[in-house]
């Protein structure tokens, strides 16, 4: 009897597990073998046994939780094979943040991809995505209905930088998720001529020190010294989401709050939080990518994850493809409203439970 | 129209006034006529067309997408018209947002590239997965412009309609004001589909909602008539006074602000004149420095304050007009009272619902308003009146520079001339002192004011010398409100204010006690208060909503609350209506937070009771400022 899908891959109460290899993918408990996708913390915790990733992804984890979170390591280079039990695994850039690659899980000629995150948008940061051929494809659904529709950065930057000009008094003040988004709108800043120093909250420190340690060039980041704050006139400050709204942003010059995240696409969200300079950038697929990247793979199968499934799964049964939500649990998009803001009141430690899914530790000031 | 839709986006997404302003201005300053006139239309709500409902534009998308798929959309983004402008399949009109512009990055030197595709491929597979009907709409737009559809123009080859027919035309605002003015009922389909085509989504939201009659964008006319004002260094008030004489798109006014033409001569025989008005009184500071001696006494009624303009058109017709303070026409509500306007001549005043010569509450008045139809029963039921308390213009003569008491003089003789039953004159409340003027602001009913007690909301000052001045200056009138109800109630949730105070959880939802269904005592919502506080105060009721949150509904937190904890505040507030819209089915007028009861435990917050008997009994049976008399035990 052929090998199924579902034996290559089943859903455990801590995630994805695959039986013929005895690991998990991206598990939201504590277990003996994980394998992690990226960095961001609904997907990479501590506290596993041995942990297979890219080696930014490691460093990434290092830098978060510490050397120790987790007893052995190992780097999975892009693209090697790796045997893992009965089954063969690869890693393939997700082009979602520093180090995000999709898992490629293969046995007896069936192949299964996890996306982890993704985004096929061009991202000066990290390395693109790389479409895998496979039976099943695993895909994340975050902006997985047909208004998500990403415009092109260069315009969202564009608007920032009109805003500087306008109001050359005000400091702008943008929240962007610690890991990834934050460097990754310092470095199209960068991309479009501006030459002034990018000022950060201190969350977002070391992670932009490990990007820039990474060949990421960024520029002159200094760390906002809180004192100074009401000099800033005119002055770009990167800021974790939850910070936009909070006390420690009302010292600094008449602040405009921007924010940067896909969210900002629907105007209920944006006014919700309060942001007056709504900039969409995204570092998760839109619905026009997520359709074509479906497409690309060929997978006869599709299974949903986290996010807006149910439009994504009408639509492959539009096309003829077979598809199914996955309701994992403890998935979360990082910058979901409470998200961040919850993250000062519980403690992401080394066993956190679903509840605490969605929890960065960055965002907490 | 696109300058305009980025002008509404701005708008939106900013809650500073003077921000408001600076947009607002700069987009007079550099739109051009008759756009920037129409735009001013729009906002004042000076424009009526054919507006496009719901049905209408839910009936276009779904020939175009999914419907399947726009449902989730709907639900998710909630408001319709945001939902079509983003999920509407672009033609290539929109560079950047739309999927077949996004596929154009891979075309470049890009990270996109190593993915691989073809160009044309990639091109073909991203327009089909962000629309499955996008045939279908290349169809019609083929019909449209009346090509014959070729054979394999819809394979996957097809670089998209963008490229095979020219892109469509953007439409200027004053395009669509104009059409939308002139158009046929089956034809606005069409039209309004060859717009969303052509305009970004941005300008889609904006269109739609213009179309809908949605247009709120935190603007009121008078900001929009100071911004336009401000182009020639005038005051709003210099445009309200030649506002009704003019007409969309307002040409005449934008030549005379921008210092290139004269100033537009009303040509309505009965004008709006910007109020006059007051400041409220600081009774523990500003009584000391007035003297009693320089100052003319009235009440404060609980009404409308209106405008009765009358005068002759050309022709010899009598023309009359009711206008709101703000300058608002509202004759058409008021048929009744605008009959009585047989003057030449501009009369101040308040409108009240007078039943048997006696003057009833807000409370009756409320229900004469907002009604969409006015029917015979309504004005037999609520007749309109309106008590007279200056006087602008009399046959001609503008009276505003005469001091007060020489203003009242001439209204008292207008009024008595007049002799109409709609129209009478609010009586002068006579004082000496400070003290006398504060014993007749207690008990208006002891002083003269009789039944009439019940709609007076204070005294108003008014300086014998001063002239009538528009807006508010300070110094020349005063109010004295009466002493507001008080209610001890729990706080129940808060939410995170705006501008400023965005940081802050600054509005406040509380209850007060009422038996429970199952038995006991529960809390039920009341009201919502976001002011009456200091800045120190907001700082402390912010931390106590952080360190008690029990619950998070996006910007809203519950907190901890019942019988053994929760935080007390005092609530002043003017009055209690009946509302089907509130859980508890009263609602209160003006409430604010007049005091933290840090002190207070949340068991002995006030019960709901207390509210309805202010409902019932009217609001004569209380003493103001006072408690019941049960609630003092």
């Amino acid at each position: 009897m052929p090998l199924r899908a579902s034996d290559l891959l089943t859903l455990t109460r801590e995630g994805l597990y695959c039986p013929l290899g005895g690991f998990h993918v991206d598990p939201t408990w504590p277990v003996a073998r994980a394998l992690i996708t990226h960095g961001h913390a609904d997907h990479a915790r501590a506290g596993h046994g041995s942990v297979l990733a890219t080696g930014e992804t490691l460093r990434i984890m290092a830098v978060r939780y510490g050397e120790d979170f987790c007893r052995t390591r190992q780097e999975a280079k892009l693209g090697e094979p790796i045997r893992i039990g009965d089954v063969t695994v690869r890693f393939a850039p997700a082009g979602h943040v520093l180090g995000s690659a999709q898992i490629a899980i293969e046995a007896e000629g069936v192949r299964v991809v996890v996306s982890g995150d993704y985004k096929r948008a061009r991202d000066p940061t990290c390395l693109p995505f790389e479409v895998v051929p496979c039976d099943v494809f695993i895909t994340e659904a975050t902006f997985g209905l047909p208004v998500f529709r990403m415009p092109d950065t260069s315009e969202e930057v564009a608007k920032l930088l009109a805003s500087v000009a306008l109001f050359p008094e005000r400091a702008h003040i943008v929240g962007a998720y610690a890991l990834g988004k934050a460097q990754r709108v310092m470095a199209l800043l960068r991309e479009a001529g501006y030459d002034r120093p990018i000022y950060l909250h201190g969350a977002m420190e070391k992670l932009t020190e490990l990007y820039k340690r990474e060949g990421i060039r960024l520029g002159e980041t200094p760390k906002v010294v809180a004192a100074e704050r009401a000099k800033l006139h005119g002055a770009i400050v990167l800021c974790p989401p939850s910070s936009i709204q909070d006390v420690w942003s009302r010292k600094f010059p008449d602040p405009v709050t921007a924010f940067a995240s896909g969210w900002m696409r629907v105007r209920a969200r944006a006014r919700q939080k309060g942001v007056e300079l709504p900039l969409v950038i995204s570092d998760h697929s839109d619905w026009p990518d997520l359709c074509r990247t479906i497409r690309e793979t060929g997978a006869e199968e599709v299974w949903v994850t986290h996010g807006q499934e149910d439009a994504l799964v009408h639509w492959c049964g539009t096309q003829g493809i077979r598809a199914k939500p996955l309701h994992l649990l403890g998935y979360g998009d990082e910058e979901v409203e409470g998200a961040s803001e919850s993250a000062s009141e519980s403690t992401a430690g080394p066993a956190p439970g679903p509840a605490g899914a969605a929890v960065d530790l960055e965002a907490s000031p | 129209m696109n300058d305009f839709a980025h002008l509404l986006d701005r708008l939106a997404y900013e809650p500073r006034r003077n921000a408001k302003l600076r947009l607002l201005q700069d987009y007079f300053a550099h739109a051009g006529d008759p756009e920037r006139g129409y735009a001013l239309a729009a906002m004042t709500g000076g424009l009526s067309f054919r507006e496009a409902k719901p049905a209408l534009i839910r009936g276009l998308v779904e020939a175009r997408i999914d419907p399947v798929l726009f449902r989730l959309s709907h639900n998710y983004v909630g408001d319709l018209a945001e939902t079509t402008a983003l999920i509407w399949p672009a033609p290539g009109g929109e560079p950047g947002a739309g999927p077949l512009s996004r596929a154009g990055e891979g075309q470049g030197a890009g990270p996109l590239s190593r993915a691989g595709e073809g160009q044309g491929e990639g091109l073909a597979e991203s327009g089909e997965g962000a629309a499955p009907t996008r045939s279908a709409s290349r169809g019609r737009d083929l019909s449209r412009t009346g090509e014959v559809e070729r054979p394999g123009l819809n394979g996957p080859a097809s670089p998209g309609p963008g490229h095979n027919n020219p892109p469509p035309q953007v439409p200027s605002l004053a395009e669509v004001v104009e059409t939308l003015s002139t158009t046929r009922k089956a034809d606005l389909p069409r039209h309004l589909a060859d717009w969303l085509d052509a305009l970004d989504e941005t300008g889609r939201w904006a269109l739609l909602k213009l179309v809908t009659g949605n247009l709120r964008v935190g603007v009121s006319a008078r900001l929009a008539k100071t911004a336009v004002a401000a182009l020639g260094g005038h005051e709003a008030d210099a445009v309200e006074e030649v506002w009704h004489g003019l007409a969309p798109p307002y040409e005449t006014l934008f030549a005379w602000v921008s210092g290139g033409g004269e100033r537009p001569e009303t040509l309505n025989p009965a004008p709006f004149r910007p109020s006059m008005l007051s400041h409220p009184i600081e009774e523990d500071s500003d009584f000391a420095k007035l003297d009693p001696q320089a100052f003319s006494g009235e009440w404060k009624w609980d009404g409308i304050r209106v405008q009765l303009v009358g005068g002759r058109d050309r022709e010899g017709q009598q023309v009359a007009r009711i206008y709101s303070r703000t300058g608002e026409d509202i004759s058409g509500a008021f048929p009744d009272l605008a009959e009585a306007i047989t003057f030449t001549g501009a009369l101040d005043g308040e409108l009240l619902i007078l039943r048997e010569g006696r003057v009833q509450s807000f409370n009756v008045l409320q229900q004469r308003l907002n009604r969409k139809a006015v029917t015979a029963k309504l004005l037999e039921e609520f007749p309109a009146h309106m008590r007279a308390y200056d006087i602008l213009t009399a046959e001609g003569e503008d009276l505003r520079p005469l001091p007060f008491g020489e203003r009242r003089a001439r209204l008292e003789a207008f009024v008595a001339g007049l002799d109409h039953a709609r129209i009478d004159l609010s009586p002068l409340v006579p004082f000496a002192t400070w003290e006398e003027l504060a014993a007749a602001r207690a008990d208006p009913a002891s002083v003269g004011a009789g039944e009439d007690a019940d709609a007076i909301e204070g005294v108003m000052l008014k300086r014998v010398n001063s002239a009538y001045l528009p807006g508010r200056p300070k110094g020349p009138w005063w109010k004295w409100k009466r002493e507001p109800h008080l209610v001890d109630a729990v706080m129940m949730y808060a939410q995170r204010g705006h501008g400023k105070r965005s940081s802050f959880y600054s509005d406040y939802t509380f209850g007060v006690w009422r038996e429970a269904p199952e038995g006991g005592a529960e809390l039920v919502p009341v009201g919502k208060a976001y002011h009456g506080f200091t800045d120190a105060e907001l700082q402390k009721l912010d931390r106590y909503v952080r360190n008690h949150t029990t619950k998070r509904f996006g910007p809203v937190r519950e907190v901890a609350y019942g019988p053994d904890t929760g935080l007390v505040l005092e609530i002043a507030f003017e009055g209690v209506q009946r509302s089907t819209r509130h859980k508890s089915g009263v609602a209160m007028r003006f409430p604010r937070v007049s005091r933290i009861r840090w002190d207070k435990p949340a068991a002995e917050a006030d019960r709901i009771e207390l509210l309805e008997r202010i409902l019932e009994r009217g609001e004569r049976e209380i003493a103001p400022g006072a408690r019941l008399a049960e609630e003092e035990a």
